[in-house]
């Protein structure tokens, strides 16, 4: 699913259905893959900036049947694949098999439920095969090498690295803990890995890649411009992943 | 470890690790003799265990039904049950090397307890609480800063206790290698409800040997109120074989009609947050919604899954109380025998009182008075304006 790949995340929602369309525009004429957020009442695993952007989503009214309507409207024009990012709540309430057919026929390719790790995940696991959605469970520098790779076998997308110990959110540099866990998942997944959390610059990009990355993943550096520039971020938006890009040539 | 289908691991990745390390931990400890005693040496000498349970003999007079006891965990240092658990978590930290302790707090009671505890172990505390909280709950703030503790007051979501259990989820998921996150009730991932329990069911055990003492039987019912559910789960665990009816008190608020009250079990649905499975107050997408209660202790709009287990296989009930009975209660209370109860605990007794009266006078009713009012005096005021 990823090879050498930018995949860029937003809310959607925020701060507006209208504007995260325009948004997803932009994100697919520089990235390879879409990160698309179900906004969330409780977003722990989330830092500053991707929290604020869930409470923006929400307070715009957006429900869990309009992120459906977004990627069914995107998928009409556009042939970026569409990895949906949602807590676990959201999905229980829709009802499992209910929320992953809608999201499929929605056109959704893969979903990362963040607080559903392997130990809850059995079920989960069976109605996306059903299904055909894609996996993409986490792996964190913490995670001991056979747990990394029952993470690998789980995952049918690819398995997303947590660069660090903390939440998402830009950092000025990448932490060490990125590259040893680079290192130690190269060396055990099958599967295409992706790096993200902390990542905000194409300099980052460009490390992460040449460490052997197969995928890089930036969300809160292009939130934190909607956060801004409200309904004008487009263009910045534009300017910021024109730049990430750049960090795929070297 | 499950209750029925509820409670559970549900966390992202990275905490993972650092839940088996606290599993292992418990595990290894929890039967080690030394430990236990020294658990026991510090709730006795240092907590003030074990606590009396009193037949309130003028309350149930006035009510003329079955005899009301109390068992008087408002008797406690720190004026409430949860520094059961904070002494038994700090003492946990402590043998598995961590050098810092956080924790959520909602009124202040649990982080008042957590610094206690910091304390006395010499551990570095940090309590996040909501902003809102902060605001309503100075004294307790003060309290703990007194207590050595910092307060980290948090500003996003509804800015009361669910973010304030975020932001500390938040803090451990980067800090976990030194620090302890300290949970105040029976919720939370695996193996939290079950840690909880175990270290608050010390009250269940004094009250079945007490009430063996005094009455040569069991009691034939026991009440407790339940936010997240620590002091009910505590009372109920050692009574869960025996033939004793237990009910749970949730906070009824303006009314279950009203959309304004906390009762997660009488009128939530079951979904996923803070690690565990069990049921929430939420809308039809799974968002979690305000809460409301007088009492502030029971401000929370999830439970611990094993009340949930207890609701679902009917061996426990679970009834919701008003913010105004409680009041009453409170008041009632104070009146009759000169113990003023938490306005959380202020909800059990209003239930107690209420079937006391249906009930016989060689029937016994016991209820957890699990803290004590001193705290509430601010709401009450603001309650009654000049009304008493």
């Amino acid at each position: 699913m990823i090879n050498r790949s930018l995949i860029t995340y937003v809310t959607a929602g925020d701060p507006s259905k209208e504007l995260t369309l325009q948004f997803l525009d932009v994100l697919s004429r520089y990235s390879d893959v879409i990160e698309l957020g179900i906004p969330f009442s409780d977003p722990m695993a989330d830092g500053k900036t991707i929290e604020k952007s869930h409470y923006r989503a929400l307070k715009s009214g957006i429900r869990v049947k309009d992120v459906f309507e977004i990627v069914e409207r995107f998928k009409d024009d556009h042939k970026t694949p569409i990895v949906l990012m949602t807590y676990f709540n959201p999905v229980f309430a829709r009802g499992l098999e209910n929320f992953v057919r809608n999201a499929r026929e929605s056109g959704v390719d893969a979903m990362l439920v963040v607080d559903l790790p392997l130990e809850e995940a059995k079920e989960y696991i069976d109605v996306c095969y059903e299904y055909e959605m894609k996996t993409v469970f986490l792996a964190s520098p913490n995670t001991p090498n056979d747990r990394l790779r029952a993470i690998d076998e789980a995952s049918s997308g690819f398995v997303y690295l947590i660069s660090l110990y903390g939440t998402t959110g830009e950092r000025e540099k990448l932490s060490s803990l990125a590259f040893d866990l680079i290192k130690r998942a190269k060396s055990i997944c099958r599967k295409p890995l992706a790096v993200g959390f902390g990542v905000s610059k194409a300099e980052h990009v460009r490390e992460l890649l040449k460490a052997g990355a197969d995928g890089v993943v930036v969300g809160s550096a292009i939130v934190r411009l909607i956060e801004v520039y409200g309904e004008k971020a487009v263009e910045k938006v534009d300017e910021k992943c024109r730049e990430l890009r750049e960090g795929l040539n070297f | 470890m499950k209750f029925g289908e509820f409670g559970g691991i549900y966390v992202a990745e990275t905490l993972i690790q650092p839940l088996k390390e606290l599993e292992k931990a418990y595990e290894e400890l929890k039967d080690d003799e030394e430990f236990k005693e020294k658990l026991d040496y510090y709730l006795r000498n240092y907590a003030g265990r074990p606590t009396p349970l009193y037949y309130a003999e003028n309350l149930t007079k006035k009510i003329g039904g079955a005899k009301i006891y109390l068992k008087r965990e408002d008797l406690l240092h720190s004026g409430a049950h949860k520094i059961n658990n904070t002494v038994g978590q700090a003492l946990l930290a402590k043998f598995m090397g961590k050098s810092r302790l956080i924790a959520e707090t909602g009124a202040g009671q649990h982080g008042v307890a957590t610094a206690m505890a910091g304390a006395l172990m010499g551990l570095k505390v940090d309590i996040y609480m909501g902003a809102e909280d902060v605001e309503r709950q100075r004294t307790n703030v003060f309290r703990m800063k007194l207590l050595g503790a910092n307060v980290i007051p948090v500003e996003s979501g509804s800015r009361t206790l669910k973010d304030a259990i975020n932001e500390a989820l938040r803090d451990w998921v980067a800090t976990f290698e030194y620090t302890h996150y300290l949970i105040g009730s029976v919720v939370g991932p695996h193996p939290y409800p079950t840690i909880v329990r175990d270290f608050q069911s010390v009250i269940g055990r004094e009250t079945k040997k007490q009430i063996l003492e005094i009455e040569g039987c069991l009691p034939d019912v026991i009440v407790a109120c339940v936010g997240g559910g620590s002091n009910a789960m505590g009372i109920f665990y050692p009574f869960l074989n025996d033939d004793v009816r237990l009910v749970g008190v949730e906070a009824g608020g303006k009314g279950l009609n009203t959309g304004r009250h906390s009762a997660s079990l009488c009128a939530g649905k079951k979904g996923v947050l803070h690690g565990m499975l069990s049921y929430f107050l939420q809308d039809e997408d799974g968002q979690i919604l305000d809460t409301h209660s007088i009492a502030p202790g029971l401000d929370y709009p999830g439970v611990g899954p094993e009340h949930a287990y207890l609701k679902e296989i009917g061996r426990a009930e679970y009834v919701a109380v008003t913010d105004e009975e409680a009041l009453k209660a409170y008041l009632e209370l104070s009146k009759t025998e000169g113990i003023i109860p938490a306005l959380e605990s202020s909800h059990a007794l209003a239930y107690a009182m209420k079937i006391a009266r249906e009930m016989s006078r060689d029937e016994i009713v016991v209820v957890n008075l699990s803290g004590r009012g001193d705290k509430d005096l601010g709401i009450v005021m603001n309650a009654l304006g000049d009304g008493l």
